[in-house]
């Protein structure tokens, strides 16, 4: 067990090197740092000193070296484009991005679950068939029309939510929470269902599958055939066992959520991560894009690890060797 | 007979499933309306000179106002919509396809040779694949395409634009087709057939698409259709944010970023049209999607 | 007392309601066992599972009379039905690896049924399951209760999925199967105790099965079904030892005796599946005898696999699946490889083939080296020497390639014959050689059963003008009157064209049938090797004694007059 979560361990790290050395590549290839850096007055022979004082003379792998370490560090380098501390731009913009992540993967696995366990346990029922046809519907419309057909319905023709920004916030020892202010639900109401519509057809299809899967097993069969109760089969049994593939998708996906709140920020001007790496995309603003890459990959690895523990915790095959 | 309908029992199942009928029907006139789009269509929506900002902004033929030359209305600059709508889906499907086509060819590859190769191959072909995971599909696309602009000089950026986008969706999609691949590839190289042919001395080339190729096709195509949807989805996406293509060769994306202009105004459809189509083609698509999966995964029924 | 009347289950599928079974009689008195017995596709399953109620989801009851006791079964609303699974008729599955919810110990499995149909406390329930599993041979039933079913070993997990289907005291237990995932040892002490608690608690017992020899050995009463319909009924003596209908006659015939050897099985459609002589392929094969008879020799053959991995600084554990492996087989006999699951059989055959690499050891393929799979080019001419006919027909053949091209193959890739035209003619001819018609060439393998693609599977290795096969569990998949068939084919063939076989099978029965010589194999050593007769009659090691004690046969006394030879 103990082998199994280092093992995962490992293999985190690796993608974290190999997701910092795609920001580095960025950082050093793509254009050169040092006219970005510097206006169109500074002298060659300036350029030249601060393209050594910066190391960018060294060998390739101890600049490698150098950008890990700093970004170990918490140095993240400085905007083209604002001229601050990355860090700083990135860390402000965070909490928006993870309370809109949070509150729509839990939209997605409080409604998803219960659908998808309703129409796997009653496949051939109209409400099911209803249901999946939504849900097919649902993830054929791209998010952003999403966003725009909330924001004409409630926001421009019924007016009862806000259809941009983050309404009212709370400073919590520098975390910009709007979970606290009741303007804050509102302004996070909209842009949360439009990210999470599309994870939630995503969970509700696959616990209907796995379930139905498991339904079908040797084991739920033989329940079945000792009497065991109804309720305790359906969520004690099955939806148990149903729970092991659910989580590993769901690490899977919040990749996904946080990719897609790029989107979801676009469409209703929401402050986080994801409008600052359009902004910066648009400028070509390299070190910002690097690090939210950086950023964006950790938050996934962290995610699926604590996924690579749940396993641990659910299934007792990993748990416990066989003693035969 | 019945021996027959056992036999194409997809076929079957076809003619017996409304919903794969008119979903493969919509599909189907779509493409047939992207691919004939310049003989069909009234104007050519690249061609300054083929529309005029006198007939901007008229309404669909069911509204007052409207002019029955133009069915369903113009845009702000006189342009039929019905035309760009065909020139738009034209592109989309362009562009879904070949980079669909990309990232079979790729991901198939790889695949199937990890699934093959075992160890270290298919060590490696998965690690690349989990960073891929780590960065999702609309982030891949997003970042070469940062890439394209910091690397290109201006000029090609415009000529390669549908190029670099095709490129980005298609390394976005790969993943999705090597582990499939390269799962099904496991299943088959227990298969007693597989164990044969290498027994027998077949190279692994003829092994690996004589033998089990034709075996892992169901489960590919499944993929490859729900993902010529997300691909749809993909580009509209990043025409949306203003990333993919430019207003003057419309995608559907594109249309409807335009059509955003008018959500306040009265011109509902700028807008909300080529939402529609866009949502009915990629819905369509889906749909033949889910029936394949039911057809080859016949449990799920 | 379960009676059932005049039952018909049908399947409604777009072709119309399918019959899968129908005029079932049947009737099983407390502590009796009664067994039902027939091949694939005989509906056994199905009257099982209409008794309890779990049709497979479109399947209905639609016609006769089904109780127990008192109730009728078939008046029941789906919650009185449940209520009666369990308290009243239980059921156990074939699979014990399957059959037990993975992520629940086994105690709360079994409190959990307790407590379903009987009003009593947590504890008593404990109490009660921890007698139970003393009394059906768990030792330390009070510790061993908390662990979970991966903890448990194969045969241990069928004495809890046992012990959860009596918890409730039912009176009717449905046994599908359930020592056929089992190793003889243990399915002897299983069925020891299936015995044990029909005497013991007077449960009644449906015990369905394909294996003729569990029959014999616990049923009192049988009933043969085939095809959905019941063919005979009664005693089992009666039934087994002097059958009155011509089905069970030819079943019986079908079964090998474990205690001596016959010619040929006696087998109904003799003349049409029979080999053919005197065709193209015949002569083909025999002009292409350039070689003498080829022995195989192995010495010290060693197999080891990586363990599975368990810490980060301890080099895993070798799991050694084959051990200093000595094996000669002279040429042109056929040696029998025996052996439970897990032993390494066909880890041995993988190694002559060449598709696992032994660690150690030297193979001789007649007077020739035979390289190790690394070292062995894809040229070699062993690749075309050496044939193998699988285990499972389903799985051998390529499902998507037409039954013409499979057997083509061998033709074209050892540059045999090149003109195409020819090679389909001789793969036609070779088709009824194996007592196939040839326009089999044309269809694919679906469309043929499980013995006719096993015929297709052996042309394919004579296509390779083969000197050697290796034959791994080639009947273990198929029904007992199609195992006799395919017996009888590989016997003609290798008296034919002089071929050397390793013929490989769990079956002891099978393989005193089959092989000149035997070797004994157990957890990758060889146990014990000689000539069939004397290995069969006067075994010399333990585990040989202890495995011909335990396999369940048929008395002598009630087989019939085959061939002897």
């Amino acid at each position: 067990m103990v082998y199994f979560i280092l093992k995962r361990l490992v293999q985190s790290v690796f993608v974290m090197l190999a997701v910092a050395f795609l920001a580095f590549s960025l950082f050093r290839f793509v254009g050169d740092p040092i006219t970005q850096m510097t206006g169109v007055e500074t002298s060659v022979a300036d350029q030249e000193r601060l393209r050594e004082e910066l190391g960018l003379n060294d060998p390739f792998i101890l600049q490698f070296g150098r950008f890990t370490s700093d970004m170990l560090q918490g140095d993240f380098g400085f905007s083209y484009r604002t001229r601050q501390p990355v860090a700083e731009m990135i860390a402000d913009r965070i909490p928006a991005t993870l309370e809109l992540g949070v509150v729509a993967l839990l939209i997605s696995l409080l409604v998803g679950i219960p659908a998808g366990v309703y129409t796997a346990l009653r496949p051939r029922g109209i409400a099911t068939q209803a249901i999946l046809m939504t849900t097919l519907v649902g993830v054929s419309i791209p998010t952003f029309v999403i966003g725009i057909m909330l924001i004409f319905v409630f926001g421009v023709q019924l007016g009862w939510l806000p259809t941009f920004g983050r309404g009212g916030t709370v400073q919590i020892g520098g975390w910009e929470s709007s979970l606290f202010t009741l303007e804050g639900w509102r302004a996070l109401l909209l842009p949360a269902i439009t990210l999470g519509v599309y994870q939630l057809t995503l969970t509700m299809r696959l616990v209907r599958a796995e379930m139905m899967e498991v339904m079908r097993s040797d084991y739920i069969r033989f329940a079945m055939a000792r009497g065991v109760p109804m309720r305790k089969l359906h969520y004690r049994h099955a939806l148990a066992n149903t729970m092991v593939p659910v989580i590993t998708i769901i690490g899977l996906q919040f990749g996904g959520v946080i990719a897609f709140s790029i989107v979801t920020e676009s469409v209703f001007q929401w402050p986080g991560m994801g409008l600052l790496f359009l902004e910066s995309i648009r400028f070509v603003d390299i070190p910002v894009m690097g690090v939210y890459l950086v950023v964006i990959a950790f938050f996934f690895v962290l995610v699926n690890l604590i996924v690579d523990m749940l396993y641990v915790a659910i299934d007792p095959r990993l748990r416990i060797r066989d003693v035969q | 007979m019945i021996a027959f309908l056992k036999r194409y029992e997809g076929l079957w199942l076809f003619v017996h499933s409304p919903a794969a009928m008119v979903a493969a029907l919509v599909a189907v006139l779509i493409m047939i309306g992207a691919v004939f789009a310049p003989w069909i269509a009234l104007v050519n929506p690249y061609d300054l000179s083929s529309f005029s900002l006198f007939d901007g902004l008229l309404p669909p033929v069911w509204q007052d106002g409207a002019n029955p030359k133009y069915l369903l209305g113009t845009d702000d600059q006189g342009r039929d919509m019905i035309s760009s709508i065909l020139y738009g889906a034209r592109l989309s499907l362009v562009i879904g396809i070949a980079a669909l086509t990309i990232a079979a060819v790729l991901g198939v590859g790889l695949g199937l040779a990890a699934g093959y190769y075992g160890g270290r191959f298919d060590a490696i072909v998965m690690r690349i694949a989990d960073v891929q995971l780590a960065l999702p599909a609309i982030l891949t696309a997003l970042l070469i395409d940062g890439i394209a602009r910091g690397i290109l000089p201006a000029a090609m950026q415009q000529d390669l634009r549908v190029a670099v986008l095709t490129l980005a969706i298609a390394l976005s999609l790969w993943v999705n087709f090597a582990r499939t691949a390269r799962a099904s590839t496991f299943v088959q190289m227990n298969k007693e057939y597989v164990q044969a042919a290498i027994m027998m001395g077949q190279r692994p080339s003829r092994v690996m698409f004589v033998h089990i190729l034709p075996n892992i096709l169901g489960p590919l195509l499944v993929i490859m259709t729900v993902d010529l949807a997300s691909a749809i989805l993909l580009e509209a996406t990043l025409s949306f944010l203003g990333i993919g293509l430019p207003a003057d060769s419309p995608s559907l994306g594109t249309l409807i970023r335009i059509g955003m202009q008018f959500l306040l105004s009265g011109e509902w459809w700028i807008l909300w049209i080529p939402t529609l189509f866009l949502v009915a083609l990629v819905v369509s698509i889906n749909i033949l999607g889910d029936f394949l999966r039911d057809v080859f995964n016949p449990r799920l029924r | 007392m379960l009676t059932i009347k005049d039952l018909a289950v049908k399947f409604p599928s777009r072709f119309g309601d399918v019959t899968a079974i129908a005029d079932v009689d049947m009737t099983i008195k407390p502590g009796e066992i009664h067994g039902l017995v027939g091949e694939s596709g005989a509906g056994k399953s199905t009257v099982g599972a209409a008794v309890i109620g779990l049709l497979a989801a479109p399947g209905y009851v639609a016609n006769g009379k089904l109780s127990l006791g008192d109730t009728d079964l078939r008046k029941l609303t789906p919650e009185q039905a449940h209520e009666i699974r369990g308290d009243r008729i239980s059921m156990i599955f074939q699979d014990p690896q399957t059959s037990l919810n993975p992520l629940m110990t086994i105690e709360d499995q079994l409190i959990e049924t307790i407590q379903a149909h009987s009003d009593v406390s947590e504890t008593a329930a404990r109490t009660r399951a921890v007698d139970l599993l003393e009394e059906i041979g768990i030792k330390n039933a009070a510790e061993r209760i908390k662990a979970y079913p991966h903890q448990f070993s194969g045969g241990m997990r069928q004495r809890v999925v046992i012990a959860l289907a009596i918890c409730t005291d039912p009176e009717l237990i449905i046994a599908d199967e359930p020592t056929t995932a089992l190793d003889v040892a243990v399915q002897s002490q299983v069925l020891d105790l299936i015995r044990r608690l029909a005497r013991d608690r007077q449960i009644a017992f449906m015990l369905i099965t394909h294996d003729i020899g569990v029959i014999a050995q616990i049923a009192d009463r049988v009933t043969v079904m085939r095809n959905g319909r019941v063919m005979e009924t009664g005693e089992t003596p009666q039934v087994l030892g002097a059958p009155t209908h011509p089905y069970t006659q030819a079943l019986m015939d079908a079964v090998p005796p474990l205690d001596h050897r016959i010619a040929r099985f006696r087998v109904p459609e003799e003349d049409t599946a029979g080999v053919v002589t005197g065709n193209a392929a015949e002569k083909w094969l025999l002009e292409g005898q350039q070689y003498a008879l080829t022995g195989l020799t192995l010495q010290d053959i060693c197999v080891r696999f990586a363990g599975p991995r368990t810490s980060l600084f301890r080099k895993p554990e070798p799991y050694v699946a084959l051990k200093d492996v000595n094996l000669e087989v002279r040429p042109g006999s056929i040696m029998g490889l025996v052996g439970e699951s897990g032993s390494g059989k066909s880890t041995l055959a993988k190694a002559i083939t060449g598709l696992i690499t032994p660690s150690s050891g030297t193979m001789h393929l007649g007077d020739d080296i035979l390289p190790d799979g690394k070292a062995r080019s894809r040229h070699h001419p062993s690749r075309q020497l050496v044939q193998m006919v699988f285990q499972d027909p389903y799985s051998s053949l390529n499902s998507r390639h037409r039954i013409g091209a499979i057997l083509t193959e061998p033709l074209w890739f050892y540059g045999f014959v090149q003109d195409a035209k020819e090679r389909e003619r001789l793969a036609a001819a070779m088709l009824e050689l194996v007592g196939m018609a040839p326009d089999a060439v044309d269809k694919y393998p679906h469309q043929f059963s499980g013995g006719q693609r096993q015929r297709i599977a052996v042309a394919r290795a004579l296509l390779a003008r083969p000197r050697f096969l290796i034959c791994d569990e080639p009947t273990s998949a198929l029904d007992v009157s199609i195992q006799a068939e395919i017996l009888n084919l590989l016997k003609d063939l290798q008296a034919m064209f002089g071929l050397t076989i390793l013929f490989i099978s769990h079956n002891l029965a099978v393989v005193r049938q089959m092989a000149d010589d035997t070797a004994v194999l157990r957890n990758g050593v060889i146990e014990e090797m000689s000539a069939t007769e004397d290995l069969f009659a006067r075994p010399k090691a333990d585990y040989t004694q202890k495995l011909l004690a335990l396999t369940p046969v048929m008395p002598r006394e009630w087989q019939s007059e085959a061939v002897t030879g």
